[in-house]
């Protein structure tokens, strides 16, 4: 069975998609789409289509990924054009490959993650995560299904920097000016999101920026640890496969 | 003037509250119209939660057809949560339409589909976040004319107060009227105001504006007489019947929702209406006459409505499904398409009978045979004359035998309490009928892994049927045998495990019976409970029994008198000047038979009964057989 891996984005307002709104809307593309996917056996098939860390309802994305399992072959471009064409507007997929061997969920080993936060004050954000940076463990609480769980932000944090832009999500009125957080993490368990890490923020100096945070997954991939930069996840496949031609989202994303 | 989106104000609030991708719409076939492109504009509400109102057929048909007009553009809206709701109030943010989160107040008109009375308080929600008075009679030039549609608009005077406008039947060919009479005194400069526009729609007798109606009280609180307060009102208002279904074949691109809904589906109306004459069947009566879309019609609304949705599931609604008079070959033929799709096909029905089963034997071909639903709704041969529901104790056994040992594991059987002339014993009855039904089960299969679940409501006395005259029995009595029907399902134990059981309790029934037959005395208690936090009464965690009593106390509205209490045949029921086109003396002949025992065949095969729709409606019944068959479509 030929396996195919995308690579999509969850924007704009489709950022409050939750991941089970994500697969129902994806089997119904994949329909629409004409793509020969495959379904498991027994008494209620279910279409073979695998997801590999699902940005949390809330945040968008540039980068998550999905593998179908298909029947026949297929061309993994026009994969890629029918299935963006098919999928509403804001999920919007960006990379399609022919699988090689090696699961994808393995690769995924960080994510850079940028968090937009308007209305905040950009000394006091340097300051803070020069502290947050400077600390050996940051202890933070968040609440799971299993009630308060006690863990470290710190150490799964690769890189932290502070810069300013506008405020994306809110365009139409202008674009307030924000302080910007763009920051490597590693995929641990218990899994440090971005929210943890303002927690964290929070802690070590007292930043607490004024309105919710508007956060984006920009990348997600192998790690360099010598430099912190994240590889595509899908370059391995297409190595394999396509003797390393690159897809079209498939620049290298620097931490 | 452009109306600007409010979705930038919103889009703060969504991370704060359940399940945020309900409002934010871009559904797939939804539509954005340029707001300057068009000179009516509708604002289309389903008052209920996203999750149940997208699926609405009404909405979704007449949001596209609006669409579909030149100059015209309609967007949908629904209640929102009390979690939002509480942030749009604290934050400003108005009542929005999902497609591009305009503000409902900026539209021409507001139209509400209810398919249920309890919908009425989350109407006030959405008008209130609006920025819309309550009352009809405080609204000014810029507010839209609030217009009500859908089932329990056959009885719209419990909101009264609350609507500039209601009509009645079926919305395709009105909601173009509407438009085009709006259309025609916008164009005019508005000459008049609001209540000339008003006076034209009520003019052609296809618009219902209570305001232009007097309702007169006798000093015991019955109603005197209902009249037009000026000249050219008509005295009864009509109405709406679409004559040819092929003709409004919609949904053509369904809406398919990225948040979670109640009917994951794609569903094509195989006919409206049904002349079975079940009594307590408001649906049943004001949708007469019955007219069935032709198969092929059928056949080409599944094969597209699966190319635009990507729904794995087709659903073929109607009142009675197996009685469309081509539905044998609809099956096959959907059947033999879909094989081998993984698309599966689900036909919503309650017929009693082995035909029943051949049709869902033929739908459950390649998958599971989980679980068949019949509705014998009464638990005594008797019980079931009365109703007019012809099930024989030995057709339903029958029937599940034949279900059960072609591989058919489970059998729902629906019944309703309370109904009229019911007595201890034919409640209880439905414990005998459960036992039987198993007994026949267990001998057909030689297997004792069988079940049956007995599902009962209490039952609500609906306007503009035979039983618009009958006393609603009392919540306490409704309640006594409930539980008495439990504890006789529990009492055997050879049976007790094998069936289920599951029950609404009788508080609710109530309140929806003081709706359902209410008149204008009703629209304070409305208000009170609104007023005092009440939203979303059509869901249990929602709902207070309590505070609609106190609404009502409030109001000094005596619920018993509106619910409990039996009709007389010359009394003017609050819905009298409204004609679904039934004749009332055929239906007070009716009740009169419903109470000797008498029943009514189904006049789709036997001759003509005199219900009065057909020639006061100027319909006559539509059903085929059209001869045709599903033609080889290609397969999705």
């Amino acid at each position: 069975m030929q396996r195919l891996r995308v690579r999509y984005a969850k924007r704009g307002r489709l950022r409050f998609t939750s991941h089970r709104d994500i697969s129902r809307a994806v089997e119904r593309a994949v329909r629409r789409a004409g793509i020969p996917v495959a379904y498991s056996a027994g008494f209620s098939p279910h279409p073979k289509i695998s997801y590999a860390g699902a940005a949390p309802t809330g945040v968008a994305s540039e980068a998550e990924y999905l593998e179908i399992g298909v029947t026949m072959p297929s061309d993994p471009a026009q994969v890629r054009q029918s299935l963006d064409e098919s999928l509403p507007s804001g999920l919007d997929v960006l990379d399609v490959v022919e699988a090689g061997p090696g699961g994808l969920a393995d690769r995924l080993e960080a994510s850079e993650w940028e968090v937009r936060l308007p209305g905040a004050d950009r000394g006091l954000a340097e300051v803070a995560a020069e502290k947050f940076l400077a600390a050996g463990t940051v202890e933070v609480e968040r609440l799971t299904k299993k009630g308060p769980r006690r863990f470290d932000a710190r150490q799964a944090v690769l890189g932290l920097e502070v810069s300013e832009g506008t405020d994306r999500t809110a365009a139409q009125v202008g674009g307030r000016p924000c302080v910007i957080l763009r920051m490597v993490v590693r995929h641990m368990t218990p899994a440090v999101r971005p929210d943890d890490v303002l927690t964290g923020l929070r802690l070590v100096a007292d930043f607490a920026p004024p309105v919710p945070p508007e956060v984006t997954r920009l990348a997600q991939g192998p790690l360099d640890v010598g430099t912190g930069a994240l590889a595509d996840p899908l370059d391995l496949d297409r190595d394999v496969t396509r003797g390393g031609e690159a897809g079209p989202a498939g620049e290298h994303v620097a931490g | 003037m452009t109306v600007e989106s409010i979705f930038h104000r919103l889009e703060a609030l969504l991370p704060k509250v359940q399940k945020p991708i309900q409002y934010v719409g871009g559904e797939l076939n939804s539509t954005i119209k340029d707001w300057d492109s068009a000179d009516v504009r509708w604002a289309l509400m389903y008052p209920d939660a996203y999750e149940v109102g997208l699926p609405n057929q009404g909405v979704a048909i007449l949001y596209e057809i609006l669409n579909e007009l030149p100059g015209t553009l309609a967007e949908r809206t629904y209640a929102v949560w009390p979690d939002l709701e509480a942030l749009m109030r604290a934050e400003g943010v108005p009542q929005f339409t999902v497609d591009a989160h305009r503000p409902v107040r900026a539209f021409d008109v507001l139209g509400i589909s209810f398919s249920t009375e309890l919908g009425y308080t989350n109407m006030l929600t959405a008008l209130d976040l609006a920025g819309i008075p309550l009352l009809a009679a405080d609204r000014g030039e810029d507010d839209p004319i609030v217009l009500a549609g859908g089932h329990a608009a056959f009885n719209p005077e419990p909101i009264a107060d609350f609507l500039d406008a209601a009509v009645l039947g079926d919305g395709e060919q009105i909601s173009i009227a509407i438009t085009e009479v709006i259309r025609e005194w916008k164009a005019e400069g508005s000459p008049g105001g609001r209540d000339e526009l008003l006076m034209r729609l009520a003019e052609s007798g296809g618009v219902y504006v209570p305001k232009f109606y007097d309702v007169e009280y006798h000093d015991d609180g019955r109603i005197k007489r209902v009249a037009p307060n000026r000249p050219d009102v008509p005295w009864r208002v009509h109405k709406h019947t679409v004559m040819d279904l092929d003709e409004w074949p919609y949904p053509k691109k369904p809406l398919v929702p990225l948040a979670e809904t109640v009917h994951e589906r794609f569903s094509v109306e195989i006919f409206r209406g049904c002349t079975r004459g079940c009594r307590f069947c408001q649906a049943g009566m004001i949708t007469r006459p019955v007219r069935e879309r032709s198969i092929t019609t059928i056949g080409a609304m599944v094969e597209n409505g699966i190319k635009q949705s990507g729904f794995n599931e087709v659903g073929l609604l109607s009142l009675s499904s197996a009685d469309h008079s081509e539905i044998a070959d609809v099956a096959k033929g959907l059947a033999d398409q879909y094989e081998g799709t993984n698309t599966s096909l689900s036909l919503p029905s309650t017929r009693v009978d082995a035909f029943n089963i051949d049709l869902a034997n033929e739908f459950s071909r390649n998958g599971r045979r989980s679980g068949l639903t019949f509705a014998p709704e009464g638990g005594s041969e008797r019980m079931r004359k009365v109703i007019n529901k012809m099930v024989t104790e030995e057709d339903l056994i029958r029937t599940v035998t034949t279900a059960y040992s072609q591989g058919w594991r489970q059998v729902k059987l629906y019944f309703m309490c309370g109904l009229p002339t019911e007595q201890d014993e034919d409640v209880l009855g439905i414990a005998d009928l459960a036992k039987k039904v198993i007994k026949a089960g267990r001998e057909a299969t030689g297997s004792r892994d069988i079940r049956c679940t007995v599902s009962i409501g209490g039952f609500v006395p609906k306007p503009h049927t035979p039983f618009q005259w009958a006393a609603q029995t009392d919540h306490e009595t409704v309640d006594r045998r409930l539980k008495a029907l439990r504890d006789a399902l529990r009492s055997d134990k050879a049976y007790g495990r094998a069936i289920g059981y599951r029950y609404h309790d009788g508080k609710p029934s109530i309140v929806e019976g003081l709706l359902s037959r209410g008149d204008r005395r009703i629209g304070a208690v409305i208000r009170n409970v609104w007023e005092d936090g009440g939203r979303f009464d059509g869901w249990s965690e929602h709902f207070s029994y309590e505070r609609w009593m106190a609404a009502a106390e409030k109001a000094g509205v005596d619920v018993d008198w509106y619910t409990t209490r039996e009709r007389e045949e010359n009394e003017v029921l609050p819905w009298d000047h409204l004609d679904a086109g039934l004749d009332r003396e055929w239906l007070w002949q009716d009740w009169q038979d419903a109470v000797s025992g008498g029943e009514v065949e189904d006049c789709r095969w036997t001759p003509c009964y005199d219900c009065g729709v057909c020639p006061t409606m100027g319909t006559e019944i539509q059903i085929g057989p059209t001869g045709r068959k599903l033609l080889p479509l290609t397969v999705v």
